[in-house]
């Protein structure tokens, strides 16, 4: 008995640890025709999982809670599952709209805002239980209500959206969830589309579908209003068919830059942090849809709306040029970086496949099946701003 | 109504043929994927308005077919004439009228 005890205990010990798991380097993968979702685990390429009836998935995404057990899936239909990464499984899911577009995380991970289309406005659940907290249809005008895109989280327990058929930036206080504090910017430019937050959560920078150029919201000094960022850049007439709007929401921002896709232009802009200028417009195959910085700053990757979509293009931030096109396959819709970076994962719809770059040497290390995949999604995200 | 119809028939010819099943096949994705993206992958509706039957009806099939190929100025919706034939963008609004796709 005295020697079977140590192999006794290694075989509990193995047991133990087979039962365990971390969730750190999980992700999601949306694929959307199926209306599921993939668990994957990013360090060893592998699927833990797949969780179906998610409903429409098109255009779906995903934000981590704070301990990073649980996804919030944001569904085209109105949809917000809650699924829980340790156990494989779905532990909560409503249908909150008719049509919705994304959704945030508060700062202290306890709110999850959803913003709709249909009924336009942003709604305000328990991240623990789903049960509605606030409600804040976007009226405008004589009563009309507008679709909100470019909701993000803010530093203060904020969020912050736009309206895009009103053409309003609003910042939602909820410190108080029963008494939420709403502060409207108005005027802010025609039909914004999508947005995103600088990192540090300090800027807020919605781009114009139907006017030129980009907002800018200072979040340290709101009072001193939304001001228009490269304004008369892309006139009416110059402009190029946009076959699907580009993205804002992402890591765009890489050091003293922030790199945004031009709109009805192929371009990527390079817009200087200190004085909002542009600093660079550097040519690209077609219309951008993502443009991502490795979280290290040094790279930033593009990807394409169609028919320039089996594209991927590396620029270098160093001297801000393209140093690299890859071709991963029919459809490249959407890339996620590991939390430092060293790998990217790409989501090809047409191959049905994620394929897995080396970032150093952009060299492919895999490839892995996923039906008509649309999204990646690390728990990484969930301690970013804006993610 | 029948002139109007001859004028319609003439324009955008009532007799076109169907689209090869290959065709049909890039189409049907090109109306999920790529319509879908702003119309919604169920097409009730996105950024761009619903194409459900409803929606489309009392709109006339010259107008939907230009709106394909043509795009619609001053709204984000694109010209989509070097991806299809005008045959072909009446073949896709007669799916969408169906409502099966």
């Amino acid at each position: 008995m005295k020697k079977l005890l140590p192999i006794l205990g290694f075989i509990l010990s193995f047991n133990a640890l087979a039962e365990l798991r971390a969730t750190g380097d999980l992700g999601i993968v949306i694929e959307r025709e199926n209306g599921s979702a993939l668990i994957i685990n990013t360090t060893e390429h592998k699927q833990l999982a797949k969780i179906g009836k998610l409903g429409d998935l098109s255009h779906a995404s995903v934000v981590f809670s704070r301990d990073q057990r649980y996804a919030y899936i944001f569904g085209r239909d109105g949809g917000l599952s809650k699924i829980d990464l340790l156990q494989d499984k779905l532990d909560n899911r409503i249908i909150q709209a008719g049509n919705s577009i994304g959704g945030a995380i508060s700062q202290d991970g306890k709110l999850i805002a959803v913003s709709n289309y249909t009924p336009g406005g942003v709604k305000v659940f328990s991240s623990d239980t789903l049960e509605l907290v606030a409600d804040i249809p976007a009226y405008y005008g004589d009563g009309k209500r507008s679709k909100v895109v470019g909701l993000v989280d803010a530093p203060g327990q904020r969020f912050v959206f736009s309206l895009f058929d009103a053409g309003e930036i609003w910042t939602l206080d909820m410190k108080n969830p029963q008494k939420p504090v709403i502060e409207k910017f108005k005027n802010i430019g025609k039909e914004p589309y999508d947005a995103l937050i600088t990192p540090d959560g300090r800027y807020y920078i919605a781009g114009l579908f139907g006017a030129s150029g980009l907002a800018l919201l200072d979040l340290w000094n709101t009072g001193t209003g939304v001001k228009r960022i490269l304004p008369g850049y892309v006139k009416d007439d110059e402009k190029l068919p946009v076959y699907k709007m580009p993205h804002l929401e992402g890591w765009a921002v890489a050091g003293d830059y922030v790199f945004v896709p031009a709109i009805g232009k192929h371009e990527v802009l390079v817009i200087g942090k200190q004085n909002w200028k542009l600093i660079k417009a550097i040519p690209v195959p077609g219309q951008p849809v993502f443009v991502m910085a490795r979280p290290d700053g040094r790279q930033v990757w593009v990807n394409f709306a169609m028919p320039d979509n089996n594209q991927l293009q590396i620029i270098d931030v160093k001297d801000l040029s393209l140093s690299k096109t890859l071709t991963p396959g029919k459809a490249v819709l959407h890339m996620e970086f590991t939390p430092r970076g060293e790998q990217v994962w790409v989501a090809v719809r047409d191959d049905n496949q994620l394929v897995i770059y080396d970032t150093d040497t952009l060299q492919e290390i895999t490839r892995l099946p996923a039906h008509k995949p649309n999204g990646i999604f690390f728990s990484a995200r969930a301690h970013k701003t804006g993610l | 109504m029948k002139k109007g119809l001859l004028l319609l028939c003439v324009t955008i010819n009532c007799f076109a043929t169907e689209p090869s099943p290959e065709r049909q096949t890039t189409l049907h994705n090109l109306l999920k994927n790529d319509c879908g993206a702003c119309h919604g992958l169920t097409l009730q509706g996105g950024m761009g308005p619903a194409l459900l039957p409803n929606s489309l009806a009392g709109k006339p099939d010259e107008f939907l077919v230009s709106t394909i190929l043509n795009g619609r100025t001053g709204t984000a919706m694109p010209p989509w004439k070097n991806f299809m034939s005008q045959n072909e963008a009446l073949w896709l609004v007669r799916v969408l009228r169906k409502g099966k796709h």
